[in-house]
């Protein structure tokens, strides 16, 4: 499946590994926060880049003590209704500090793009090229925003006041 | 009121030109209508029985004459020349073609309006006391804060994907008029007792299939901690509100089942992490909206106007109308001033497009441009001279909207019911009609006193049926559309949910059934007992009696 990170598609040199499999030596590895949990040691002891896979009802709070180990946490959404990826993710990014890469995983479209990028994602695992494509005009479809989140994005309240400050 | 900078400006059009192309891409076939649902969700388009149905948003219920000016012009170019007002401030256009929509939406941006977020899981349009401002009880103007609300709610990047949808109602007066205890989130300013305003924050009401009286989470929240406390629910419900069942996905089952105590801690406990981060509102903003909701330009009249008086002492009619249908205004010399949308045979909630312009043209002779849309499915002149009365009273007769029932027994309200609804067992707006022809005189009508009549075409609860002092719920029975009655409801201050009565009565029996339950209200009210009064004095018992004995 199409991988996008910062904005256009690239390769995934991840390596999804299942609960029962061996993992490969020198690569980087995403597994479940299970096998986190039960294998923290040894794959600390890899020293290759590791990512942990949160599934939508697992919470931030089971890595906060761990952001700065992984290099990629991956959020999944099971179906585009099931929104609770959103919180994860801005509690990774605002809360715990997370800085490495937040990826959104299973049921990700263009009309979450924007949603998503604002909760602090940058790195998106679509299900073809033409989703892919739609990203740029995605994130470029508003230009205004009204919360303030930690994208780096000023909301219209801060704008206002920014303004009235300089008048 | 409030008005559009170039923020909110380039945010509107910028959501239409979204819609569009999407509309394009379903028109074109490249969308499915199954990959179009969630676009058109998103901007109020249903597909209904016969037809998509738009609903447009009326934030907190305002309106100036410009925009009720548009809405009559989209009702006569775009759809069959009427408008549905709702129970949530909004209005709803039964027949536009899809084509037309991104049109239609770009014609509302104009006059600074918008369908965003009146349908799916998401914070949907805030709805606020529809007296707000103008009321004689209220502590602070509430939209200013629901204006806070909708555009920190609007496109919000965490919440968009909730469990369920989300309703936010806040009122700022002692009566409550917007039913917050009905709401997933109430809003309620309040003073503390060193003079300071904030809000009690009531969570987890609601009515649909499992109805619920919120509970309050917090009894004072400081102002300046409005976003942050609001941020902090949200995240609580949406990281640990149900997913696994449709009807038990709403904030009032998760605060049913963790407990109000343990739910407000977990709210409390995520507050601590958000209170005066970059979620609160930025120094200024609050007074830039502030200052949008200062009073208008008043004169200075005299609050006593004895040619109000002289009037109705000649014409019992106008009398009739004074007593029923106006509110008292804070400001001296000014009335409230209700127009029902409940005339004899008409469906609750209706307006044509000659009305809306009519109403648009009286509001700019008579209530400095300015209109209210009621949760009870009424309008409002807010600003209305005393002495200006009786000549609004007679343009207003012609126009059918002149009827003097505002929280009597035919003021229904109905959901659109069979009629319309994809989702309904039974049609709500024929019971009501017929309601209103059953009770046609205008003594009768007023000897009732206040009797509210709630209609929902099912369990959904859309006509607030849970909250009439005398509620209608339609049911299907075997293929037959059946009616059960509630009695003992209140959205108000007192709030209840009524009790189911006995067995439903058939399309045929449940009108009488109705005048069966006001004629006992008669036969054993006390002497200036309301009906609700009665209900709660007495219990079910006497209509029981009189409604199943003799069958």
């Amino acid at each position: 499946m199409p991988l996008i990170r910062n904005g256009v598609i690239a390769d995934d040199d991840w390596i999804v590994a299942a609960d029962d499999a061996a993992l490969p030596d020198g690569q980087p590895v995403i597994v479940s926060l299970a096998r986190w949990r039960a294998e923290r040691a040894d794959l600390l002891g890899r020293n290759t880049p590791l990512g942990v896979r949160l599934e939508s009802n697992e919470s931030a709070a089971a890595l906060a003590d761990d952001v700065g180990r992984l290099a990629l946490i991956a959020i999944a959404f099971p179906t585009f209704r099931d929104g609770r990826g959103f919180s994860t993710a801005r509690l990774l990014r605002e809360r715990y500090g997370f800085s490495g890469e937040l990826r959104a995983v299973g049921n990700v479209f263009r009309d979450q793009f924007l949603f998503m990028h604002r909760c602090g994602f940058d790195a998106y695992e679509v299900a073809d090229a033409a989703e892919a494509e739609a990203f740029a005009a995605a994130l470029a479809s508003f230009s205004v925003f009204y919360q303030s989140t930690g994208d780096g994005r000023t909301s219209a309240a801060t704008l206002r006041r920014l303004r009235r400050a300089a008048e | 009121m409030y008005r559009y900078d170039e923020f909110d400006h380039a945010f509107v059009a910028q959501r239409v030109e979204q819609f569009r192309e999407q509309a394009a891409r379903r028109l074109a076939g490249t969308l499915s209508e199954d990959e179009f649902k969630p676009h058109r969700l998103m901007n109020g388009l249903y597909l209904q029985l016969h037809a998509y149905m738009l609903r447009v948003a009326i934030p907190y219920g305002t309106l100036s004459s410009r925009q009720m000016r548009k809405l009559a012009h989209i009702a006569r170019a775009y759809d069959r020349g009427y408008g549905h007002f709702t129970t949530r401030q909004n209005i709803q256009y039964n027949w536009p073609a899809l084509k037309d929509v991104p049109d239609i939406l770009a014609e509302l941006a104009a006059v600074e309006m918008h369908a965003i977020q009146t349908s799916g899981n998401c914070i949907r349009n805030i709805t606020a006391d529809p007296f707000a401002g103008v009321a004689a009880d209220e502590i602070e103007d509430p939209r200013i804060y629901a204006e806070i609300i909708r555009q920190w709610s609007s496109l919000h990047p965490e919440f968009s994907f909730l469990p369920r949808k989300f309703k936010i109602a806040v009122t700022g007066a002692a009566e409550d008029r917007a039913a917050i205890a009905f709401h997933d989130i109430g809003l309620q300013l309040v003073r503390a007792e060193d003079g300071e305003v904030g809000f009690a924050v009531l969570v987890g009401g609601g009515q649909g299939r499992t109805p619920m009286i919120a509970k309050t989470i917090r009894p004072f929240l400081p102002k300046a901690h409005l976003l942050s406390y609001l941020e902090a629910i949200l995240r609580v419900y949406n990281l640990l509100g149900r997913r696994d069942n449709l009807f038990k996905a709403r904030i009032k089952i998760l605060v049913h089942e963790v407990g109000t105590e343990a739910f407000t801690d977990m709210v409390e406990e995520e507050w601590a992490q958000l209170k005066g981060g970059p979620v609160e509102l930025p120094d200024g903003e609050l007074e830039r909206i502030l200052a949008y909701f200062r009073p208008p330009a008043y004169e200075r009249l005299e609050a006593v106007t004895p040619a109000v008086d002289v009037q109705a002492r000649a014409d019992p009619a106008f009398a009739a109308w004074v007593r029923a249908n106006l509110v008292a205004h804070k400001q001296p010399g000014y009335a409230i001033v209700n127009l029902s949308l409940k005339a004899e045979g008409e469906p609750p909630g209706d307006a044509t497009d000659a009305q809306m312009d009519a109403i648009a043209d009286l509001a700019d002779r008579y209530s400095l441009g300015e209109i209210r849309v009621t949760h009870e499915q009424n309008l409002v002149l807010p600003n209305v001279k005393a002495g200006d009365l009786y000549e609004l009273w007679q343009a207003l007769r012609p126009l059918g909207l002149a009827t003097a029932n505002i929280g009597h027994v035919t003021d229904i309200i109905a959901c659109p019911g069979l009629d319309y609804c994809s989702l309904a067992n039974a049609r709500s707006i024929p019971i009501a009609q017929a309601i209103t022809r059953r009770f046609n005189d205008l003594a009768r009508i007023h000897d009732l006193a206040e009797l509210k009549i709630k209609i929902s075409g099912c369990i959904n609860a859309c006509g607030h049926h849970h909250v009439g002092h005398i509620g209608i719920l339609g049911v299907d029975k075997k293929g037959e559309e059946f009616y059960q009655i509630t009695l003992g409801g209140d959205a108000t201050r007192t709030a209840a949910i009524g009790s189911i009565v006995g067995p439903a009565f058939s399309s045929d029996q449940v009108v009488d059934a109705v005048e069966t339950v006001v004629n006992t209200y008669v036969d054993v009210r006390a002497p200036g007992e309301r009906f609700l009064d009665t209900y709660r004095r007495l219990g079910p018992a006497p209509f029981k009696e009189s409604l199943y004995a003799a069958h």
